[in-house]
């Protein structure tokens, strides 16, 4: 397996330097996912305000790809509308469920394209997804709460 | 071995399997992987590797006298039950238990478990397990030998205790007294740890055990590949072990239980095979082992674990435990001198098996595995299925060599060489 392609230098630089790291306030949603293959954790919080992502943070123990992947995260969604932020989770979920061969869109994705060597590795793609899905399903608790 | 001379730790390495001869049975040893590299397989612990003669004998029987057994009048199925009983012969006599009859065949460790857990629920008398009574395990089982006490403890109103661990990896046995009680109904612990590869003094705690007229569940699943076993010196009442990692396939595995404890733990899974007579109100059972063998059993998989125990056999146990030995002790060695890897369990090759979990400063045990499986080097990465061991030591998961009969001090080498290279490759000093 070609291990440059899973192993990105923006991929390593992210993992020894993430972006956004640490839990801060104020936030609305505030959840825990697990890897339970290898018992990786996500603890993640997400602040919304008027539809706009305006913080996402979050304290991970787990592998270079799960961590350098929530840092991405946070860099790419923060700031955006809960929408479009939506749009581009589909995208990387989408990205990382093609075996490789989907061509991602680099405008959407930014640095997250690194992460396309990722699918080739079906071990790994859990370690990418960890964060993502943590902040799907906080963002929906927060925008579910502030509907109610 | 030209590389024992070569290390100059030919004299440390006495014990050693001849690994060439070895190595040869085993046909995956020689395939490539991709990039065209050889395969240093260091996942023993996980599963075992499988010899020719095993392969052999399972495609024999398939090709050859495949019927079901203990149904059939014919000539296939009067072969097919001869086969199939002889491999509960062979294991029987490879455990040194006292009767063929006392050897259960499972799915695997985990069934076999489960089957004493579950029938401990659904037994009366003395065995009757109720609020007040207590099960002790240790905290470094694996998820096997501790869900399954959980579950009858939480559904019986009865609690659940448990054995620490002292810093060094080893069981904390200062409160052996105070915590096998009166009220201790189970005693289960593991003989051999899958994470910290600790050997657990097993007959010692039977005795206490005894005394309180506990039951003691021992799981050998790391235990009887490694180590001659006599269940009977053990001081066990029931042992349970799998077939994969005897260099047997899947889809079996073993639970040995002393014949007055299967005659008195009720049924299992209800079905054909289980039952004396069948009624539409009531049925009556068999007696061990076919009381607990319910359905068409694992029969190619039995062919192919008696052929394992012969080929171990062959070996020689007493062989095979020397030569795990001083593999795991020159593995020690050298890992012990890496800057920033810590091993987790016991760090001299003293009651210790063959396996070596570790954690490095600075890299996560995927990131390790991933670059090792780059280099053909195949370790495990995660949490063993042993959590509570992992969390003890303040970890959330670890990286595990594991070493079996066709491991070789050049594959420990090998090994050394990519955590070193891991540890260029992510820039940790």
């Amino acid at each position: 397996m070609d291990l440059e392609s899973l192993y990105q230098e923006i991929i390593l630089d992210h993992y020894r330097a993430p972006h956004h790291a640490g839990l801060r306030e104020p936030f609305e949603a505030e959840v825990r996912h697990v890897n339970p293959t290898c018992g990786d954790e996500v603890t993640l919080r997400v602040h919304v305000v008027d539809g706009v992502v305006e913080d996402v943070s979050y304290d991970v123990e787990g592998c270079s790809i799960s961590q350098a992947s929530t840092s991405v995260l946070a860099d790419l969604l923060i700031g955006k509308q809960v929408d479009d932020a939506m749009l581009v989770h589909e995208a990387f979920l989408e990205l990382m469920q093609s075996r490789g061969q989907v061509e991602p869109d680099e405008d959407l994705l930014e640095d997250a394209v690194a992460f396309a060597g990722v699918s080739k590795f079906p071990a790994r793609i859990k370690c990418a997804l960890l964060g993502w899905m943590a902040w799907k399903d906080a963002t929906a608790r927060a925008v579910a709460d502030v509907e109610v | 071995m030209t590389l024992l001379s070569a290390s100059g730790d030919t004299a440390r390495l006495s014990g050693l399997l001849d690994t060439d001869r070895v190595r040869a049975d085993f046909p995956i040893l020689s395939r490539r992987l991709d990039g065209d590299r050889p395969l240093v397989y260091l996942d023993s612990a996980n599963t075992s590797q499988k010899p020719q003669q095993v392969i052999d004998a399972m495609v024999e029987h398939y090709a050859m006298h495949n019927a079901n057994v203990a149904r059939a009048v014919h000539q296939l199925g009067a072969e097919s039950t001869a086969a199939f009983e002889g491999a509960r012969d062979t294991v029987a006599a490879f455990i040194g238990a006292e009767s063929r009859d006392e050897i259960v065949f499972t799915k695997n460790s985990t069934e076999a478990l489960n089957l004493v857990a579950n029938t401990l629920m659904w037994a009366r008398g003395d065995l009757a397990i109720g609020p007040g009574d207590e099960v002790v395990i240790t905290e470094m089982e694996h998820h096997s030998n501790i869900v399954p006490w959980q579950l009858l403890t939480q559904r019986k109103g009865a609690t659940l205790r448990w054995f620490g661990l002292t810093d060094e990896g080893r069981l904390d046995l200062s409160d052996m007294d105070s915590l096998i009680t009166e009220r201790t109904k189970v005693v289960s612990v593991v003989w051999v740890s899958n994470m910290l590869g600790t050997v657990n003094p097993v007959a010692e705690i039977a005795r206490r055990a005894h005394e309180v007229g506990a039951l003691v569940v021992v799981d050998a699943s790391q235990a009887v590949p490694q180590m001659p076993v006599d269940v009977v010196a053990l001081g066990a009442d029931l042992v349970a072990f799998t077939g994969h990692k005897v260099v047997g396939p899947t889809g079996i595995g073993v639970l040995w239980g002393r014949g007055d404890v299967l005659t008195a733990l009720p049924p299992f899974h209800g079905g054909g095979n289980m039952i004396e007579n069948v009624t539409m109100a009531v049925s009556t059972y068999a007696s061990a082992p076919s009381k607990f063998e319910a359905g068409t059993p694992p029969i190619a998989q039995a062919v192919g674990l008696g052929a394992a125990l012969d080929y171990l056999g062959s070996l020689g146990m007493d062989n095979v435990a020397a030569h795990e030995h001083a593999i795991t002790a020159y593995a020690l060695e050298q890992l012990r001198d890496i800057r920033g890897l810590t091993i987790l369990g016991p760090t001299e090759a003293v009651d210790r098996g063959g396996a070596v979990s570790f954690e490095i400063d600075g890299l996560h045990p995927h990131d390790v595995s991933q670059l090792l499986d780059s280099l053909g080097i195949a370790v495990r990465a995660g949490h063993h299925c042993a959590k509570p061991a992992h969390a003890r030591f303040g970890v959330q998961s670890s990286t595990r060599a594991s070493f079996y009969v066709y491991t070789t001090p050049a594959e420990v080498d090998a090994l050394v060489e990519g955590i070193e290279h891991t540890k260029r490759f992510f820039k940790v000093a």
